[in-house]
């Protein structure tokens, strides 16, 4: 058999719990070596669709495989290849770290010559060396996540499933985390969901922004901005009068307007946000006429990056607005139709206001 | 099954290190001790018609009663409550495996601390001094008729616990299945006469489900192959119960 092309397959997923619909038709895939981020709300679906994954739950309707394995049908064959931390990561509070981790490399079949080279490699990625023979209910937070994930990457799966793997984490533990999940990339395929979104940004190939059940957007973080972010931004530090910059740009563009004007520093110059609707691009010809202006002084000037931030409150608003709309039963075609309409008539109203 | 070894020996593992395991075992001790000073007290004062070790067995249950539930109530509530128990489904373990695992370190505990009390008998033994007191076999028929009981009272605990992630409620069922076995299974013959026109597979029923009366059995040295069976098979129904329980709301298989 020759190995499938994804290694994670989801294809129009539901979870019901009673009247309330977790998971509300999700697919995607997942190739292998690649970080995927989940973010989403509180709520979202994000860890029942985890759990699904993991053979945990089960889903009320939809396929998931793992390595072209349906999980419902072979959940057990599925288990031998994922690696899995749970949402608030569980652990045996009595043991101790190197007991924990000798207990559960043999419950993942992991053969009796490997086990204790793969502990201790496990123990030196995660810098746990120091903490071996600590008990686990006296380590402080970040260790015990810190466990948390040895324990996941322990068996070498090839999928890893982790939910907010990063969460209570102090930032040189956050860095060394995120270090680690790089260097999974290309080997296995990984799943993270977390809050932290420049986290995500920064270790994920693929993000899902998942809310109410749905996918909203899904892509790398840059083509997610091209979706989901209809301006464009410019930052500079400047010299001069708020009045005089918005005559400079009322002959750029006459859309173009000063988002935000902070205080001037002790030398007068004042860090200045410049946005302008769709995407166009006047970076040469503002450059131009800014640093032409005998009225204005500009020390630096460079194009904004869109924060993810703008990308997941825009994703998650737009669901909200479908959630209101939607409430007849219509194809998902229709209602990425609509999506986009109803974001267009918001942003001209925005552009209007 | 390969994975059963493993998860007993941390079940058991987990027993030896926790401090509460000693603690419980020694109040165990201290109260079935006060209840053995008492039966020797009045067996030294009036002269009764059985061995102290015989009048010793009659009160097996009062033991089972509260320990039973305190041994098997965390096993698998405790897990779920913690979360501990989704890392645990979702290795490559069975809810077969968990179940039995869980059951047998509970087994061997209760087992290890009724075997502790057969102290007491060879206590007075030596200190008695009368060979005419000495006959082992109700004491061997009483032990045996604990380890058989055990395994059904065990099971009973194991799936109050697999019902509910609380501990309390867990307990609380447990308590429950064991009384309503052991006192209604004794008395289901008084408990016939309520029905006008009692049908006769009840008194059958009865016989078979009276476990007071298989411990007057087994404790004079009559060893009674119907109670195996009613023990055998009750506990592995509620253990098999227990499973589906597990695989039902864990999704193992």
């Amino acid at each position: 058999m020759e190995p499938p092309e994804y290694t994670i397959e989801v294809e129009n997923l539901h979870k019901r719990y009673g009247k309330l619909q977790a998971v509300n038709g999700i697919s995607f895939q997942v190739s292998k070596g690649e970080i995927v981020g989940f973010l989403g709300p509180n709520g979202a679906g994000k860890s029942t669709t985890m759990r699904i994954l993991t053979g945990y739950s089960q889903a009320t309707s939809g396929i998931a495989r793992i390595c072209g394995i349906p999980v419902a049908c072979h959940p057990h064959d599925i288990k031998r290849r994922i690696g899995y931390m749970p949402e608030n990561n569980p652990l045996p509070q009595e043991l101790r770290v190197k007991e924990y981790l000798k207990w559960r490399a043999k419950l993942k079949e992991i053969p009796a010559k490997d086990r204790n080279k793969r502990i201790d490699q496990v123990l030196q990625r995660c810098d746990l060396e120091r903490a071996k023979s600590r008990i686990i209910g006296k380590l402080s937070k970040g260790y015990r996540q810190r466990v948390g994930i040895a324990d996941a990457i322990l068996a070498n799966p090839e999928v890893i499933i982790m939910d907010e793997p990063t969460i209570g984490l102090d930032p040189h533990q956050v860095i060394l985390i995120r270090d680690l999940i790089a260097r999974l990339r290309g080997k296995m395929s990984v799943i993270i969901s977390s809050h932290i979104l420049p986290e995500i940004e920064m270790s994920c190939d693929q993000i899902i922004i998942i809310n109410h059940g749905k996918i909203v957007g899904k892509g790398s973080p840059r083509e997610l901005r091209k979706t989901f972010i209809n301006f464009t931004s410019y930052e500079l530090e400047m010299n001069g009068k708020p009045v005089d910059l918005s005559d400079a740009l009322l002959k750029v563009a006459p859309d173009m307007k000063i988002e935000n004007f902070g205080e001037p520093d002790e030398k007068g110059f004042s860090n200045v946000e410049i946005r302008i609707q769709g995407k166009r691009d006047y970076g040469e010809i503002l450059f131009d006429r800014l640093a032409n202006n005998p009225l204005l002084r500009v020390r630096s000037f460079k194009r904004k990056k869109a924060p993810l931030e703008e990308v997941f409150l825009a994703a998650t608003r737009r669901s909200w607005e479908t959630v209101e709309t939607d409430l007849a039963h219509e194809s998902s075609e229709e209602n990425e139709m609509k999506i986009e309409e109803n974001a267009d008539k918001r942003d001209t109203v925005k552009a209007v206001g | 099954m390969r994975h059963f070894f493993t998860l007993l020996r941390n079940e058991l593992w987990k027993l030896l290190i926790n401090p509460g395991t000693y603690i419980a075992a020694f109040l165990f001790l201290l109260i079935i001790g006060f209840f053995f000073q008492a039966i020797l007290d009045e067996f030294a004062k009036n002269p009764q018609d059985e061995s102290p070790s015989i009048t010793f067995f009659r009160l097996w249950f009062v033991p089972v009663f509260f320990m039973v539930p305190l041994l098997t109530m965390k096993s698998i509530a405790e897990e779920r409550n913690s979360g501990t128990i989704e890392t645990l489904m979702t290795t490559p373990v069975t809810a077969t495996e968990v179940v039995l695992s869980k059951f047998f370190a509970g087994y061997l505990y209760y087992l290890m601390l009724w075997i502790l009390t057969g102290s007491f008998h060879a206590l007075f033994y030596v200190f008695a001094r009368d060979p005419k007191l000495f006959d082992p076999y109700p004491i061997i028929g009483g032990y045996l008729y604990l380890a058989v009981s055990g395994t059904l009272f065990l099971s009973l605990g194991i799936f109050a616990s697999s019902l509910t992630r609380s501990q309390l409620i867990a307990g609380i069922v447990s308590f429950s299945l064991v009384f309503a076995f052991i006192v209604l299974g004794s008395n289901l013959n008084e408990m016939a006469i309520i029905l006008p026109d009692p049908p006769a597979w009840i008194e059958t029923l009865a016989e078979h489900a009276n476990v007071m009366e298989h411990m007057l059995d087994f404790s004079s040295g009559v060893i009674d192959t119907r109670a195996f069976f009613l023990f055998g098979s009750c506990a592995t129904a509620f253990l098999f119960i227990s499973i589906l329980v597990l695989e039902y709301r864990e999704g193992a298989c």
